[in-house]
């Protein structure tokens, strides 16, 4: 399919605008001008709706299709959450109404829902206290490094070291880092799926700043030792980050605050069913206990004696603005909306099924393939394509195979620590009949690797295109489309 | 309740299939000690309960006040097209594009992304996005300080001072050293700059038009930095450079900024979408996703993720960028937005802009005891002193029905009277005029 600005036609117009009402102004003096216009699509309106609705076919996503990929939560994501953010007193509020005299009164709508949803966060968390600033889960991981990084140095700790897991999302190493600290990775116990006590008690010294900490941990797996990890932490002056990406496990079944964890953050664009936008917004609200709220971004949404609300910038502590207002608003309003209306038993009822759906699967699948850790497991599981590799079949094979029985692919490679690792999460929206189909679909593919490897090798073939080809693209480097370069 | 599909009796098939008798069972490893010590959430709310709800909340914001607010975020035009196309849920309930051959609509997306963000930035390599103008402004310095080894920023005085403290808060752990060019009302201060410059330089921010509207070309300071091995960032305004010279053409290395203006709403600070553009020389430190164009197997087109070395879940602690997510959905608004409005429509929204904003700065400055600051030329934003407190004024513009601008005294001390005024092709002649003669009203009783 064509690059949209091969579609060009000089003079085409796809947006009608007013006509000027006011006089012609004196020209913008021609040293602060462009030599040359940008050249953007020339277009009607008709052509760019089919160009877009053309690339909207040519994707999968969780509502044309199941969307079983391993630590990403792909859950139904209601239309409510749409129709109320695009409601014009949330979608066309200035940040800046605030600054004005008395400005606060202006958007007591939108102040409301930060305040409440922060509110409903700490009691899902057992935290004291949430800011929801941070723009993703990443962008948590960094803000809670830099409150830890604030709460060391303020109590004149001197650490330079963060602890993570080995099978820690790729973000954890990456944020401790930029946030000014080195890594040490500590080893999980292959017996029992669990991070190491033995090890990580040996990694702990006094220059540790923190710990971070997934649970359940990418493979899927509750630390029922997450008190001792707590302990073994605070005993040499380390806090401990929480990792809240596997949330959607354990609604109303455990609370990190109730663990003793001081820091975590919360994946609103998993657990609590804001769309992933095709790789964005998401929004990752970062939860402290009392000791840490003093360092907290700015402003901070506060309640007054007459129950109206503020935004207060006077904490003297504070690491400061970590986004440019009060975090991505109208994807914690989705999220509040979904709160609302699953209610206290709804979130329940959620992790039981996000839960039993994943042990459902992870049972009918563990003949057809090696299940390395043979437990039941929380809202994700990992098997291993070794058997299929005596075959010369490789995960990725299986995954690319999958896609031509109608399904995407589960999280391949990841975690790490399992060779050829393929990662599975159905959620708890998905029916028992789509899980059947899966199940039926995942163990055809088995056999096929069993029975002609090298079919599934050439897989996919269904696609508008098949698997493209890498190292050409990072050599050419071809990032941007030239009308000249074919 | 809620979004579960399974019945009652499938969930006992599915047990039994697990060999569990309840699900509890399942949750046999979590032990009692670290169960919730409270659970204490509201009731479950039907659809139709929490739209009303909803409805009620938004409508205790104030939202249909006549916008004169700016500061970097503008209330632009938005043609229906952009919320139809971003909406199809083909893309909005999508993960990530790590599949490419079940992700090609957003694969060639962000590549047409990438290429409208070099055409109208100048420059030769964009990426995906990253989360705002102000989170690209702090990835670009980190840029600079690892390609030139050096620790040391200078910030320009025109600078969006919401960015400044964004800077200092990402860095408050690291060991850099920032400059601030003291605050003018007008162009860069070249002696200032100059000065400013040492050996351990690795990068000079700039804003055109700067934080006051004022539109400049920085040439002289990129061939002056350059000289001395010292970077030049710029931040710009998207809709701006439908018209003004380009980062590109002044030479800047890496271009930032805020993307919001280009069809994304202002929904209260978020989501927006944070651009970067740089030379292919740095593209290796670029941080976020980048796509590229290569074929498949059979040699047909194809598009996918690129030079993945550089990111987090390959390199890890060695990253150039913790970033995952990024807000490719705004990305994919942008792209609509640009492909709608097109190569003469940015054109004629950005001479809309700037035509309005001279007219309101003419019809402000008949105000008696009313002010403009403009000693350079500015594009559609201006800042206007008052005789009164400019937070004073605001409150009483507010009850007419008008956002008249950001008073600057909380970001600037001493410019407690002046007020910035922003002024988009959405505004009429006819409601600067209210807002002109409201002012009248309230200042020359």
């Amino acid at each position: 399919m064509s690059v949209i600005f091969q579609k060009s036609a000089a003079g085409r117009r796809g947006v009608s605008l007013p006509e000027c009402d006011v006089p012609a102004p004196p020209p913008i003096p021609d040293a602060y001008r462009r030599a040359r216009d940008a050249e953007l699509c020339e277009l009607s309106e008709l052509d760019v709706v089919r160009h877009f609705t053309e690339l909207s076919r040519r994707n999968y996503a969780v509502d044309t299709g199941f969307y079983p990929l391993g630590s990403c939560t792909m859950k139904y994501n209601p239309k409510i959450l749409e129709t109320v953010a695009r409601l014009e007193g949330f979608s066309d509020l200035h940040p800046f109404l605030p600054q004005l005299r008395h400005g606060g009164m202006l958007v007591q709508g939108a102040l409301q829902v930060l305040y409440e949803l922060e509110r409903l966060l700490c009691e899902v968390a057992g935290m004291d206290a949430f800011t929801l600033q941070p723009l993703a889960g990443a962008h948590g991981e960094l803000t809670g490094m830099m409150l830890i990084a604030a709460y060391h140095r303020d109590h004149g700790h001197a650490k330079s070291e963060v602890i993570i897991p080995d099978e820690a999302h790729g973000t954890n190493p990456a944020s401790g880092a930029i946030a000014g600290y080195t890594t040490r990775p500590v080893p999980t116990n292959l017996r029992t799926g669990m991070l190491d006590l033995q090890a990580l008690e040996g990694a702990v010294t006094d220059r540790t700043a923190a710990i971070m900490l997934t649970n359940p941990n990418t493979l899927g797996i509750f630390n029922s030792d997450i008190e001792k990890v707590v302990e073994i932490a605070h005993r040499r002056g380390a806090l401990v980050y929480y990792d809240g990406a596997n949330l959607n496990a354990v609604l109303g079944k455990f609370r990190p605050g109730d663990a003793g964890i001081d820091v975590m953050h919360i994946n609103l664009h998993k657990t609590f069913a804001t769309p992933h936008g095709s790789g964005g917004p998401g929004a990752g609200p970062v939860g402290v206990q009392k000791r840490l709220v003093d360092y907290l971004p700015i402003s901070r949404v506060v309640k007054r004696q007459d129950n109206t609300s503020t935004l207060d910038y006077d904490f003297p502590k504070s690491i400061g603005y970590i986004a440019p207002f009060y975090g991505n608003f109208s994807i914690c309003l989705r999220a509040y909306v979904y709160i609302l209306m699953l209610g206290g038993p709804g979130l329940v009822e959620v992790s039981e099924n996000a839960v039993l759906n994943a042990n459902y699967v992870m049972n009918a699948l563990k003949e057809a393939y090696d299940l390395p850790f043979d437990r039941p497991c929380m809202h994700e599981f990992v098997l291993s394509a070794k058997k299929q590799m005596e075959a010369g079949v490789h995960a990725i094979d299986l995954a690319k195979g999958l896609i031509d029985e109608g399904f995407h692919p589960p999280t391949v490679y990841f975690p790490l620590i399992v060779k050829e690792a393929l990662m599975i999460e159905p959620t708890e929206t998905e029916s028992k009949e789509t899980l059947d189909a899966f199940i039926a679909a995942m163990k055809r593919v088995a056999a096929k690797a069993a029975s002609s490897p090298s079919s599934l090798r050439d897989a996919p073939v269904t696609t508008p295109v098949s698997r493209p080809d890498e190292v050409k693209a990072a050599r050419d480097m071809d990032v941007a489309y030239r009308p000249n370069v074919s | 309740m809620g979004y579960i599909a399974n019945t009652a009796g499938q969930r006992e098939e599915m047990l039994k299939a697990c060999g569990a008798a309840s699900v509890d069972e399942l949750f046999a490893c979590i032990p009692p000690a670290l169960r919730p010590k409270s659970f204490q959430l509201p009731r479950p709310r039907s659809e139709l309960e929490a739209h009303n709800f909803f409805k009620e909340v938004a409508g205790r914001n104030y939202s249909h006040l006549t916008n004169f607010l700016g500061g970097g975020f503008y209330d632009h035009f938005i043609p229906a097209a952009v919320d139809a196309l971003a909406s199809r849920s083909e893309f909005y309930t999508a993960y990530t594009p790590y599949q490419p051959e079940l992700s090609q609509g957003t694969l060639q997306a962000i590549y047409e992304y990438q290429t409208g963000i070099c055409r109208l930035t100048g420059m030769e390599v964009a990426n995906a996005s990253v989360y705002d103008g102000g989170t690209a402004l702090y990835e670009a310095c980190q840029m600079a300080l690892h390609a030139t080894g050096r620790g040391r920023i200078v910030m320009d005085g025109g600078l969006n001072p919401v960015y400044r403290k964004m800077l200092y808060s990402y860095t408050a752990n690291l060991c850099i050293e920032f400059t601030e060019i003291p605050v003018t009302h007008g162009q860069s201060d070249r002696r200032h700059v100059f000065q400013a410059l040492k050996d351990n330089t690795a990068a000079v921010i700039l804003q055109n038009p700067n934080f006051f509207g004022v539109m400049d070309d920085a040439s002289d300071i990129v061939k002056h930095c350059h000289e001395r091995g010292i970077l030049v960032i710029q931040s710009v305004y998207p809709i701006a450079l439908a018209l003004l010279k380009t980062p590109g053409e002044i030479g800047a290395d890496i271009a930032t900024g805020e993307g919001q203006s280009l069809g994304i709403p202002l929904a209260f600070g978020g989501p927006y979408l944070g651009f970067m553009a740089t030379t292919k020389e740095l593209v290796r430190k670029l941080p976020g996703r980048l796509v590229g164009r290569t074929v498949d197997r059979l040699g047909r087109e194809a598009f996918v993720l690129t030079l993945q070395a550089r990111e987090q879940h390959i390199r890890r602690e060695k990253a150039t960028s913790n970033i995952c997510t990024n807000e490719a959905l705004c990305a994919l608004r942008a792209h609509i937005y640009l492909s709608l409005i097109g190569k003469q429509g940015l054109k004629d929204v950005a001479s809309l802009c700037y035509a309005k904003a001279r007219y309101a700065m003419e019809r402000f400055k008949a105000i008696r005891g009313v002010s403009v600051m403009e000693e350079s030329p500015t594009f559609n934003e201006f800042v206007i002193r008052l005789p009164i407190d400019a937070g004073d004024l605001a409150g009483m513009m507010v009850e007419r029905g008008l956002a008249p601008g950001l008073p600057l005294g909380r970001f600037y001390p001493g410019m407690e009277r002046c007020l910035l005024v922003a002024i988009t092709e959405k505004r009429t002649k006819f409601e600067i005029g209210t807002l002109a003669e409201a002012m009248e009203a309230v200042l020359c009783q």
